[in-house]
């Protein structure tokens, strides 16, 4: 199985899923030169949005510790360790701040 | 001349005997009675029913139940250690063992039960026990200290109780039962199956169906074995007797007072004897429904009720409520009601998951009334199931039993409950009466709830305003402290099995939360030796747990680059590893500083750029610093005696033997030390969480220094130390705290926090008051034993260093938003490119 995000050009393979330790992330490099921060939970299930952490603008929420709130998967940054949840991006400890998301799958390796 | 006024001699203060000196007090009645009360022990009346507690760190004082200056304020003799032994009604006086001779005019009885033994040969052996008493526990564990193996006779709630205390005294330990199940009393055939599951995963060997025909006495005249009625014979040091208890009617039947059949003070609705002077309460008495009750709420009503009946007031004692909760860490088991079914046309509804170990049973009338029901493996709703008891409940008795995510969300809060619900069954105290408490402190001094067995607290907490939750965070109830314990006890290795097991209902099978999974990771870390785990912090399901800076064995710098600390120990280095430092720091790019604990900190490395940094740094003798860890950082030292004109011993060679024994271990958050040569103390060591001053004899040790936000100097422990003594007196200090301090404490605000303070922790670790020193010091040999470096175990292997990378799809390429400027001849972060938005935080 690989984990594919979607971007502008499509749906961009990142790595496989057995790469991906449950409950931690990495970082894909995007075609534009963004970054993703790619998780999976516990239950195996994929989420991908943006790598810059908006408090202080480094590129650092892929190695951020996930969890569960209110029954919801959330990231926190490693920096400051705002929470972000996982689905819509919004931050759940600052109303007005947001990162962004991917639409992500898992995919049978061809 | 005023009249004299009227004597009430109380014999046995146990936890009933004190409610009833309570009872007394609280209706006036010590003021118009002159009161002595004959007590057996050499210690006040004391929690028995968390006797248990003893053995994981409560002391004596914690235990007791009687308010410092209680007797003195009411003025009531109480004669220690001088139980009564002899009635003579037509006198009325009662005769002690010291002789002394006190007439009464009215005379209560609160003597409780004697443990049963069965009459097997070799019962009185050395190496046999019973469990009632402190004196009891303190027996117990002095004899296990040199054993390997016990085993305790009788299932049921005090057997396992005991059985639990046994294995956590690190004994292999079994228990026999002869009925076919566990707690007969309580649970059924099924919850019985549940239980059993359950306490054989905690390590315990299980034997039902079977009885005890002998204790079999080695060639030393000790235990050593048992022999079984289904004709094995089973090997065991040591023997609890856990088979029941009788009540203490002796004293009563040699004065002619009325007995049971099957003993038992006989005594009327009223709590009075067949001799209308005499009252018998609690665990010694036969109430008139013909039962003993061999639990405390039962007795603590029936002290209410005698001391009413005194002042002529009318309240009866009929019977009570059997409701159980075992307190065994870690295994919920509750039986409440009609836990049977014996009620007729009763209906049962019945969950069992023998997966994982829980099975839940109510019994309910065919008009939908709850009568009772047995909790086995998740006894989370007991505190409310219990109070509904007698009451059609609020939903269907359905969703009562299925666990949280099966079906559809059960709200059955406590608001679910009628004012009238007796939320604390021990004091029998409604749910109206809490509510009216703003604190759980003002709960238990205004209404006592909560201060027998314990299993409401959960309930008033949820009832009270603002719930002053303990919980270490939105996944577990538990403390840090309370956390160590279940995993040390259970033995668990898995953060996933232990939230599922103990996490809150609604924090189970999901993700946990960065609170509490480095927090687990750490204690696990502590443990790992013990617990036959990797002590690698990044194996396995323990690379999810760590923070950041652990999972990367490195400190995050604000623009997402790492520093690098390498050990430095003492602050001693060669000058060979001082140039190998630079030139790395050269070679990487890496801007260099000392820090304020003696060593050199490398900071801007990339991700990917720290296992060639560790590379040269590991060839070159370093081992990592654990900067990042909650975690030992630096032993720092001053240049001491060999150099120093002052020094008296040689500081920098305590040093760096400290921080070699020490290090990697993990702790509830970092901690730091410093050795000083001479009282002059230039490494300040009185600022660090241990630090050690030399004297001409030895050496000082100073615990609980912080330097920081909130200074705070450290307390001198003990004094003129040899060397091992010193390392010993650490080890049991550092273990001590481990075990018990909460997330993100240091050592100063443990210890202003701790109970007793400074007594308290020399007891605890210089004269063993608790008895846990031994375990300590083993947790610690167990430790310095598995040290390992971490970054050189990292190198060693290409699936650990997989982690090293920028990009996940682009492993080589550098992240173009780590980038640094010129500043004073070395680097800084460029924090322009960081731009969020146009604009730099
Ligand atoms: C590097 C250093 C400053 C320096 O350039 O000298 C430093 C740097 C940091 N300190 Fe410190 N502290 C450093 C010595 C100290 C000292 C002095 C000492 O150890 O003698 C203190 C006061 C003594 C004490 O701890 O009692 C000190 C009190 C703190 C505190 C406050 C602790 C407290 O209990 O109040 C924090 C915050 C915390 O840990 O929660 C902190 C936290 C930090 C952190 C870890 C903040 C963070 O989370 O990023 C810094 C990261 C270091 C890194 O990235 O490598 N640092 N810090 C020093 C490293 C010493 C070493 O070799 O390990
Ligand atoms: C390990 C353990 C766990 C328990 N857990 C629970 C629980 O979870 N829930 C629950 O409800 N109950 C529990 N119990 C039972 C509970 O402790 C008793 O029901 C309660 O202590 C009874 O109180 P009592 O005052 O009647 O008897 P006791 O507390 O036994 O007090 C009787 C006192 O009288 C003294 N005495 C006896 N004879 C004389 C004499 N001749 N002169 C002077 N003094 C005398 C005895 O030494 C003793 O100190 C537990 C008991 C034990 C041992
Ligand atoms: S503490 Fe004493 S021995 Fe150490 S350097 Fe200072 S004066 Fe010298
Ligand atoms: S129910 Fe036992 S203390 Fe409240």
């Amino acid at each position: 199985m690989t984990v594919e995000l979607q971007v502008a050009q499509g749906w961009l393979t990142v790595c496989e899923l057995s790469a991906l330790t449950p409950g931690r992330g990495v970082a894909a490099l995007l075609p534009d030169g963004s970054q993703a921060a790619v998780f999976v939970d516990r239950a195996g299930r994929p989420y991908a949005i943006g790598n810059q952490d908006p408090f202080t603008g480094a590129h650092v929420l892929s190695r951020g510790l996930v969890g569960t709130a209110g029954g919801r998967p959330f990231v926190a940054s490693p920096l400051l360790k705002q929470r972000f949840d996982l689905e819509s991006g919004r931050c759940l400890d600052d109303e007005e701040t947001a990162v962004r998301t991917y639409p992500v799958r898992t995919a049978a390796t061809s | 001349m005023s009249e004299p006024l009227p004597t009430i001699v109380l014999i046995g203060h146990g936890m009933v005997g004190q409610r009833y000196l309570e009872a007394l007090a609280e209706r006036g009645a010590t003021a118009t009675h002159r009161i002595t009360v004959l007590c057996e022990e050499p210690r006040p009346a004391y929690d028995r029913v968390h006797l248990t507690s003893y053995f994981s760190g409560s002391t004596a004082e914690d235990l007791s139940m009687t308010p410092a200056g209680f007797m003195e304020q009411h003025g009531i003799a109480l004669h220690l250690d001088d139980p009564a032994e002899h009635i003579d009604r037509a006198a009325r006086t009662v005769t002690s063992r010291s002789g002394r001779v006190f007439p009464y005019d009215v005379l209560v009885l609160a003597t409780g039960s004697y443990p049963f033994v069965p009459p097997v040969p070799g019962k009185d052996a050395p190496g046999c026990f019973v469990y009632r008493t402190i004196e009891d526990l303190l027996a117990i564990e002095e004899y296990a200290k040199s054993r390997s193996s016990g085993a305790v006779v009788g299932g049921g709630l005090l057997g396992l109780e005991a059985a639990g205390a046994l294995q956590g005294l690190g004994l292999a330990t079994r228990v026999v039962e002869f009925a076919p199940r566990l707690m007969p009393v309580q649970v059924d055939e099924g919850g019985g199956a549940a239980l059993l599951r359950t306490i054989e995963s905690m390590g315990l060997t299980v034997h039902t169906g079977v009885g005890t025909q002998e204790v079999v006495i080695g060639e030393d005249g000790h235990v050593s074995g048992m022999r079984l009625s289904d004709g094995s014979t089973v090997d065991t040091d040591l023997v609890v007797f856990s088979a029941g208890v009788r009540p203490r009617d002796q004293l009563a039947r040699d004065a002619g007072l009325d007995v049971g059949e099957r003993g038992g003070i006989a005594v009327d609705a009223r709590c009075l004897t067949s001799d209308p002077r005499v009252y018998a309460i609690g665990e010694c008495a036969l109430a008139v429904d013909g039962r003993v009750y061999g639990l405390v709420a039962p007795g603590y009503e029936m002290a209410e009720t005698a001391a009413d009946d005194l002042l002529g007031r009318a309240k009866e004692f009929t019977g009570a409520d059997l409701s159980t909760k075992l307190k065994l860490l870690g295994v919920d088991v509750a039986s409440f009601g009609d836990a049977h079914g014996t009620t007729p046309d009763s209906l049962d509804v019945v969950w069992s998951d023998s997966r994982s170990g829980v099975y839940k049973k109510l019994v309910v009338s065919p008009d939908g009334v709850l009568l009772g029901g047995v909790l086995v493996g998740d006894a989370d709703s007991y505190g409310l199931l219990r109070p509904l008891t007698g009451s059609v409940p609020p939903v269907s008795p359905e969703q009562l039993v299925l666990p949280a995510g099966v079906g559809a969300p059960v709200a059955l809060g406590p608001s679910a409950l009628p004012d009238h619900a007796v939320i604390c069954s021990c004091h029998n105290v409604t749910k109206k009466a809490i509510a009216a408490c703003a604190t759980l402190a003002e709960v238990k001094k205004c209404t006592k709830a909560g201060t027998g067995c314990g299993s409401c607290v959960k309930v008033i907490g949820q009832l009270l305003p603002a719930a002053a939750d303990q919980g270490l965070c939105g996944c577990f109830p538990f403390t840090r402290a309370e956390l160590y314990e279940i995993v040390r006890t259970r033995r668990l290795t898995s953060y996933q099995e232990l939230l599922d097991g103990h996490g809150r209902p609604e924090a189970r099978g999901g993700d946990g939360c960065e609170v509490c999974k480095p927090t687990v990771g750490s204690i696990i870390a502590s443990l790992a030796p013990t617990l036959g785990a990797s002590g690698y912090v990044l194996d396995g399901e323990q690379a999810a747990l760590q923070d950041t800076n652990d999972h990367f064995l490195a400190n995050m710098q604000r623009n997402g680059s790492y520093s690098v600390v390498p050990r430095i120990p003492g602050g001693e280095i060669t000058p060979d590893k001082l140039i190998v430092i630079g030139e790395v720091a050269r070679d990487f790019g890496l801007y260099t500083k000392i820090t304020g604990g003696q060593r050199i900190d490398l900071f801007g490395a990339s991700v990917d750029q720290l296992p060639r940094i560790w590379a040269r740094l590991v060839d070159a003798g370093f081992e990592s610093g654990h900067a990042y860890g909650k975690a030992l950082r630096t032993v720092k030292s001053c240049v001491g005696q060999t150099w120093c004109r002052y020094g008296v011993q040689d500081s920098v060679r305590m040093a760096i033997d400290l921080e070699l024994r020490y290090r990697g271990l993990r702790a509830p958050h970092k901690l730091k030390s410093a050795v000083s040569g001479c009282a002059r103390e230039c490494a300040e060591a009185q600022s660090k969480d241990f630090g050690v001053i030399a004297t001409a004899s030895g050496w000082n040790l100073y615990v609980g220094g912080n330097g920081g936000a909130t200074p705070r100097h450290a307390d001198l422990l003990a004094q003129d130390l040899s060397d091992a003594e010193l390392v010993r007196l650490i080890d049991r200090f550092l273990m001590f705290y481990i075990r018990t301090a909460d997330r993100l404490e240091r050592t100063s605000t443990w210890l202003e926090r701790l109970e007793g303070g400074l007594a308290h922790l020399r007891d605890v670790v210089v004269h063993d008051s608790l008895g846990l020193c031994a375990e300590l010091e083993a947790l610690m040999a167990d430790h310095v034993a598995h040290y390992r470096d971490e970054w050189a175990e990292t190198l060693q292997d290409p699936e650990r260093l997989r982690r090293f990378v920028s990009f996940v799809n682009a492993p080589g390429a550098p992240d173009p938003t780590v980038k640094f400027v010129p500043e004073r001849d070395q680097v800084k972060p460029d924090l322009a490119v960081l731009t969020i938005g146009g604009a730099v935080r």
